[in-house]
């Protein structure tokens, strides 16, 4: 028994950063808007005993249901994909908010070289820079095109930052905020990169140097540096997020409602339209139809993906062909970095989200790579994000892992520690993407997305790279042991790395080699907007959170447009 | 055992990934790193309320248990957690710090039950990389591995694990983490990292938790644990110390 509801003008799939930039956007133009949310409602209200790490940290208090539904994961085609049974290289969200709610802030605009990374490499270094089997193609915009909506969605979210980075995209505005606190800690950094001629910056960051009030009329509070962003909320209301900025902003309108326990397991399509969403109760297990003129998918990546994929709509890629666009480019990121061990203690546990300083000399194509085997780079960074006790336990290298040694060079290292981190661009290849598993579903009955990754040459060369010039920033901050990161040999999704997956759903100019256009319609059907870093053509050496944010204002734009005058918006 | 407790570290960090633990556990050597966290002298609590030595007769003494059974296995517990987190002139060990509590309440909780996780089959052993593949629970796991500690005692040194000495509970916790352990539905080396995880969270979870006994673990570690805020420190130059709070009121 499904109870169809009332039509409405759009309706978002889940009320995270893309979700609530949609609906508010579309609200304030008079559209009528639902956000389906399959977790809760909360806010910062519910954060006022946030500083708990075992709760939030390590069990993962505002995750992700697995028990419900995960992903199967494989490394290659010869292996039998088995279900993530457990979170921990990368942390899926739910809830009002998504990820928006525990990310750490960090927000950055990826580089002019990223949105042309196909004509720009072979311009420079030839077509045949890598092998055939890296799927890199430009996105089908470029950074000027983009570079309104950047400056839209640094304004709503207040970023603070300085505008000192040699190798950034030119900007319309500054950021809208000054910059962090630049502490001891930062200091070191900055001395040591400018001593071997790099060029450092504060981080952008979305935890704010100062209360701001942003064009919608929304207030985010001053960061109060209490180390607890990444995997919380925040309970000043200081770190920008969903719920505090674009939702109540949507819900102003009086043209916005959000079914919270919602979980969506189809888009409906008749012909070369969608006509709405099929979606479950999460708690009576009602099944209902949300009928809409426009469908936009706003969940996390791979719920994207899986979507499309069970909806049956769009080419499913296929490895051993090529064709298809429905799950290719899956990309993650690269984290090369080494950590330096010192004498004295320092303020380690202090801290915020994007407190951080940053040197983009190794990113991107600011450095040349004619006598290297890879592409692209990472953004070094030295972050003071508050290190807590349960997992940030550093130990020299040799000293065993349990005992009486362990504890003590383990407490003695955890405010005598710093590292410094790349988050080093992923290319796609041809065996990395995403399918639906033949096995396993979840508890609506609907197979699980299949995740087939595993690391690169081109990662590997990367990583190794990258991590030498860590080592030589940490030594030149006068570490007293300087430790490399180690090579990287398979992807292992056990230990946790980043929550940055990226493709699956990628945009671009030809239909032939991408799924949505550059409003993120879906070529396949005009009425169809999917969202996310999933239309990443491949990742890059930043956090995604500015770039996601960017389309998401560029994607609310074409869904008006679409709403008023209908058809291709390309 | 020293060294080879030493080799196997290296070991079994690198099997995973290194990729999050890798900085810090990569190439290079460290000289002898001998000295202690100055801040603080011994403040260990050796007789934590209701450690078995005191017991009132009820399994668990004056705290009580939630999930085990009898004070035989959660004894054990006790003494394998004190191995791997002992107490000495920083400040109190496992024992001290009421570890086994915080576990036996955990593995009565979502924790031990995997109530949070996709425990659906069909179950296959899968690489090292696809993670837990088990099909039994956490709170199984445990108990199957306290009765293989035991069990290992006898066969070993013709004693109750409880009363070996301390290297001898070290050479078998030893042959767990290097998978010497025949386990059912599981590895002896996953139940040994999943053992060494579940001591530090009881040692630094806040207190209401049931470890972390009097906030020992963060006094030791320098974490103030629940702070408002540190935007008048954060510019410091020099360390600042700072008493510890907890979220609940009576820690």
């Amino acid at each position: 028994m499904v109870t169809t509801l009332d039509s409405v003008d759009v309706v978002t799939v889940g009320v995270g950063w893309t979700g609530g930039i949609i609906a508010a956007e579309c609200a304030k133009e008079g559209l009528k808007v639902v956000g389906l949310e399959r977790g809760r409602e909360r806010g910062t209200e519910d954060f006022s005993i946030v500083h708990d790490e075992y709760r939030y940290a390590v069990r993962y208090e505002l995750m992700q249901d697995l028990s419900r539904e995960t992903i199967t994961f494989r490394n290659n085609r010869q292996q039998r994909a088995l279900p993530m049974r457990q979170m921990g290289s990368f942390l899926l969200g739910e809830g009002l908010g998504g990820s928006g709610t525990h990310w750490n802030g960090q927000t950055w605009r990826f580089l002019p070289y990223d949105f042309q990374i196909k004509t720009m490499t072979d311009e420079k270094y030839g077509a045949n820079k890598l092998p055939a089997e890296y799927t890199i193609q430009d996105w089908g915009i470029t950074y000027d095109e983009l570079e309104p909506y950047f400056d839209r969605f640094e304004k709503t979210a207040g970023i603070s930052g300085e505008n000192n980075n040699p190798f950034a995209g030119e900007r319309s505005s500054d950021y809208p905020t000054p910059p962090m606190k630049k502490t001891p800690l930062l200091q070191r950094f900055e001395t040591a990169t400018s001593n071997l001629g790099l060029s450092p910056f504060m981080l952008p960051s979305a935890n704010l140097s100062e209360a701001y009030e942003n064009p919608d009329g929304q207030q985010i509070n001053a960061c109060q540096y209490c180390g607890f962003c990444e995997r919380f909320g925040c309970e000043y209301g200081a770190k920008t997020s969903p719920e505090i900025t674009v939702v109540p902003a949507a819900r102003e309108t009086g043209n916005y409602e959000i079914k919270f326990n919602a979980n969506v397991v189809e888009v409906m399509k008749e012909g070369d339209r969608v006509t709405g969403v099929r979606y479950y109760d999460t708690v009576t297990f009602e099944e209902f139809i949300q009928p809409a003129n426009v469908v936009v998918l706003t969940s996390y990546v791979l719920n994207n993906a899986k979507l499309l994929m069970v909806s049956g709509i769009g080419q499913q890629y296929d490895p051993e062909t090529g064709q298809g666009t429905l799950g290719k480019n899956y990309a993650y990121q690269i984290l090369p970095g080494a950590s330096g061990f010192f004498d004295e203690q320092m303020n380690t546990f202090m801290g915020a989200g994007a407190l951080g300083m940053t040197v983009d000399d190794f990113n991107g194509d600011a450095f040349d790579h004619g006598d290297l085997d890879f592409i692209h780079g990472a953004s070094l960074s030295m972050t003071q994000t508050g290190s807590r006790p349960i997992l940030h336990n550093p130990i020299p290298p040799d000293t065993p892992s349990w005992g009486a040694d362990f504890k003590r060079a383990s407490i003695e290292n955890y405010t005598r520690t710093l590292s410094v981190g790349g988050q080093g661009a992923s290319m796609p290849h041809r065996e990395n993407y995403m399918a639906l598993d033949g096995t396993y579903k979840d508890v609506y009955g609907v197979p699980l997305l299949q995740l087939t990754y595993n690391f690169t040459d081109q990662d590997r060369a990367l990583h190794s790279y990258i991590t030498e010039r860590a080592g030589e920033i940490m030594q030149e901050m006068g570490a007293k042991t300087v430790v490399a990161g180690n090579p990287i040999s398979d992807y292992d999704i056990v230990p946790y790395q980043t929550t940055h997956n990226t493709g699956g759903t990628i945009m671009g100019a030809d239909p032939g080699t991408s799924v949505v256009n550059n409003f993120l319609q879906h070529w396949d059907a005009e009425n169809l907007f999917v969202v996310g870093a999933g239309n990443f053509a491949h990742n890059g050496g930043y956090n995604p959170t500015g770039t996601v944010g960017a389309l998401a204002y560029r994607c609310a734009e074409g869904v008006i447009r679409y709403s008023r005058e209908g058809g291709s918006l390309v | 055992m020293a060294d080879k407790n030493k080799n196997f570290s290296r070991r079994d960090f690198l099997k995973t990934s290194g990729i999050a633990t890798g900085a810090l556990i990569g190439g290079g050597i460290i000289g002898g790193l001998i000295g202690a966290n100055t801040n603080r002298q011994d403040t260990a609590s050796t007789n934590a309320p209701g450690t078995p030595q005191e017991s009132t007769g009820a399994p668990g003494g004056v705290r009580g248990l939630t999930f085990f059974k009898n004070n035989a296995e959660f004894e054990i517990l006790n003494q394998a957690t004190e191995r791997i987190f002992p107490e000495d002139d920083l400040g109190p060990g496992a024992i001290g710090l009421g570890v086994a509590y915080f576990i036996d309440q955990q593995l009565a909780g979502s924790y031990g039950e995997n109530s949070k996780e996709y425990m659906q089959g069909p179950f296959f052993e899968g690489e090292l990389t696809q993670g837990y593949q088990s099909r039994l629970k956490r709170n199984e796991m445990f108990r199957q591995g306290i009765q293989l500690m035991q069990q290992e005692a006898q066969s070993r040194f013709n004693a109750n694990f409880v009363d070996l000495e301390g290297g001898q509970m070290d050479e078998i916790l030893t042959a767990f983490q290097e998978d010497e352990i025949q386990m059912r539905g599981t590895t002896s080396l996953f139940f040994f990292r999943l053992l060494r995880q579940a001591t530090l969270e009881g040692a630094y979870a806040d207190p209401i938790y049931g470890g972390n006994h009097n906030m020992e673990g963060w006094r030791m570690k320098g974490f103030p644990g629940h702070q408002a805020a540190y935007i008048n420190e954060i510019d410091s130059e020099d360390f600042v110390e700072i008493e510890p709070q907890s979220l609940g009121m009576e820690h």
